[in-house]
């Protein structure tokens, strides 16, 4: 009942335009080998710090110039939309894997097992989020795996906090109960009945979890502690680019945009959805 | 109340104990032995085994975690393989430069977040309200990371009025004796220090502020809309109050309760921003320190920087706590 509610409503223009970029975005970082008008690693050291294609000293060719190295900006923005995609769906699920089986747990069986998993979460927010994310990535070496394991294992608390409390809403409502009554065993009312009602409070919750994603992969990559220097990404740009900043802005500014649109994107069309999703926000 | 007031003390005590136990078990299950890296190469077989036995590292695990919680209780962190120095002297040198950033952005936040609030609810239904409410929701979208390097373009160098990496200018002879520079320059009236201080701190304070000074300004205004259509909000009218008047003297006093719980837990999201805001800036913080310890590979400090942040974490929900009970007449007598 609920997936049909949800159907008929029309999309507003806040989850259009951030679909689109979203689809580009997607869309880009997986046909990357294929678009990119340079070899995103191709060094050339007499065509560095070449401006883009609309300021005096350009080359034809580089159309959001070059940097310090002479490797093109454009085909290094594009090649980095692949770990950023990957980040984004790899840490985002598995946050919201293992935080949501958490929180469902804990909001439905309630008891020893709430207060066990409530009192993991309240340790797990007296971590400063961005320092522990260093931390891990340092300690299991730095790679994109290591950056998904670190914001999963940091992130889960912000599904499981919701789910629980989702959860322990909806154990309250009388289909929970006759599903009980039905004799449905703890596990099956859990899968079939509480978790479709709980879902689009989760599926809300990713896509922001998407965007957190990203920028956590770019500070890390910032400060060196993502993928090895073979793969461009947003954050070893902006870091080269800050470095460069009196020299060739541009460096600096192309990832920013696209860091900061695809973030706004997830962080729209999770609000977007929200407001399908809540009959009473609508 | 007292009853309550130990029940959270000792639940935020079980927490600290939380975070200690499993910053040390991270510690202990990294590749690599401590002690090996803790001492100069070449060092004997001797001075290992002594050094083992002074950190009781031949102990079991759990014997281990005693003797080094101990230790920490009583500021013992180690030293740092790094820097050579003692991990907790290292740290108390850096605390101030974050405490005084942390501290400055949430004065801004607050008085932004604040002023913006009240002209929103001031002039509710109005476009002032939809305009505040779409700044809002853009600086909630970009992170500080985003913001932080933003100001840099912007005032550090389209219009260079801001420096852009340090806390102060090298050249300036500090006569303080204390690491807080900018309570200092204040309490001695060094208006030129001041002013080299905000120059170089005003950027990264405002990064760490805008997504907190919009998340106050929302809640806020929502509490006070919700405020001003109270029957004491009407009898305030009705004495002739002008709306202006009604709004600061009667609805903000009691909309700013559950705003101010919500910006205590904020807060520490700030405090945690503060790690990449200080590396954005080269400013000279606990947080950039703890980049350069984790790069480093330098673990007792990592530990004790660890710990500090999350006993700072630790301190300000407890306050938030505390206050809320304090400030809501409901909760006093719970």
């Amino acid at each position: 009942m609920a997936e049909a509610r949800v159907i008929r409503v029309k999309a507003g223009p806040r989850l259009w335009l951030s679909g689109l970029w979203l689809t580009f975005f997607a869309l880009a970082a997986i046909f990357a080998p294929l678009i990119v008008p340079h070899d995103p690693l191709a060094q050339d050291l007499m065509l560095g710090k070449l401006p883009p294609a609309w300021v005096a000293g350009h080359e034809p060719g580089y159309l959001l110039g070059t940097d310090s190295l002479g490797r093109d900006v454009l085909s290094r923005l594009i090649s980095a939309a692949r770990p950023a995609l990957f980040v984004a769906i790899g840490a985002g699920l598995a946050a919201c894997i293992l935080g949501s089986v958490l929180g469902l747990i804990a909001g439905f069986f309630g008891g020893w097992t709430d207060r066990v998993i409530s009192r993991i979460v309240d340790i797990w927010m007296a971590f400063p989020p961005v320092l522990l994310s260093i931390l891990l990535v340092a300690f299991l070496n730095p790679s994109l795996q290591s950056v998904i394991i670190a914001i999963a294992i940091i992130d889960w608390t912000r599904f499981c906090r919701v789910v629980r409390a989702e959860t322990m809403q909806q154990r309250r409502m009388d289909y929970v109960e006759s599903a009980r009554a039905m004799g449905l065993s703890s596990i099956a009312t859990l899968a079939r009945e509480v978790l479709p009602n709980v879902l689009p409070a989760i599926i809300v919750l990713l896509s922001l979890e998407m965007g957190i994603a990203v920028i956590v992969e770019a500070i890390l990559s910032y400060v060196n502690l993502s993928v090895s220097t073979d793969q461009a990404t947003w954050g070893s740009m902006i870091a080269e680019g800050r470095g460069i900043i009196y020299q060739a802005w541009w460096v600096l500014v192309f990832p920013m945009i696209a860091l900061f649109l695809t973030v706004l994107a997830f962080s729209q069309f999770g609000e977007g959805l929200k407001e399908r999703f809540d009959p009473v926000l609508r | 109340m007292s009853r309550n007031l130990l029940i959270r003390l000792g639940s935020t005590m079980v927490t600290l104990f939380g975070v200690a136990f499993i910053v040390f078990i991270l510690v202990r299950v990294v590749p690599g032995n401590p002690i090996a890296m803790m001492l100069p190469p070449g060092a004997s077989d001797a001075d290992i085994a002594l050094l083992t036995a002074h950190y009781g590292l031949d102990k079991p695990i759990l014997t281990q975690f005693w003797i080094w919680l101990g230790r920490a209780l009583q500021g013992d962190f180690g030293m740092s393989i790094s820097l050579r120095q003692d991990v907790m002297s290292l740290i108390f040198g850096r605390l101030p430069a974050t405490l005084e950033l942390a501290t400055l952005a949430l004065v801004i936040a607050m008085a932004l977040g604040g002023a913006l609030a009240i002209t929103a609810a001031r002039f509710r239904g109005t476009a002032v309200e939809t305009g505040i409410d779409l700044a809002n929701g853009a600086s909630l979208a970009m992170p500080d990371f985003l913001w932080g390097l933003t100001f840099i373009l912007l005032f550090g160098v389209l219009i260079p009025v801001f420096a852009i990496s340090g806390r102060v200018s090298p050249s300036l002879d500090l006569p303080f004796v204390t690491g807080f520079y900018l309570i200092e320059s204040i309490l001695r009236l060094r208006v030129d220090i001041f002013l080299d201080l905000m120059r170089h701190m005003l950027m990264p304070a405002l990064a760490l502020a805008l997504p907190l000074a919009a998340v106050i300004a929302q809640l806020l205004k929502t509490s006070l809309k919700e405020a001003m259509q109270q029957d004491y909000v009407m009898l305030a009218r009705t004495k002739g109050f002008s709306e202006t008047r009604v709004l600061i003297s009667e609805a903000l006093r009691n909309a700013v309760i559950p705003t101010l719980t919500l910006a205590g837990v904020q807060f520490t999201f700030l405090i945690g921003g503060t790690v990449i805001v200080e590396r954005l800036f080269s400013y000279e913080g606990l947080g950039n320190m703890a980049i350069d310890a984790v790069i480093n590979r330098d673990l007792p400090l990592i530990q004790g920087i660890v710990l500090v942040f999350a006993l700072i974490f630790v301190v300000i929900n407890l306050i938030v706590d505390l206050s809320y009970a304090l400030l809501n007449p409901r909760l006093r007598h719970g």
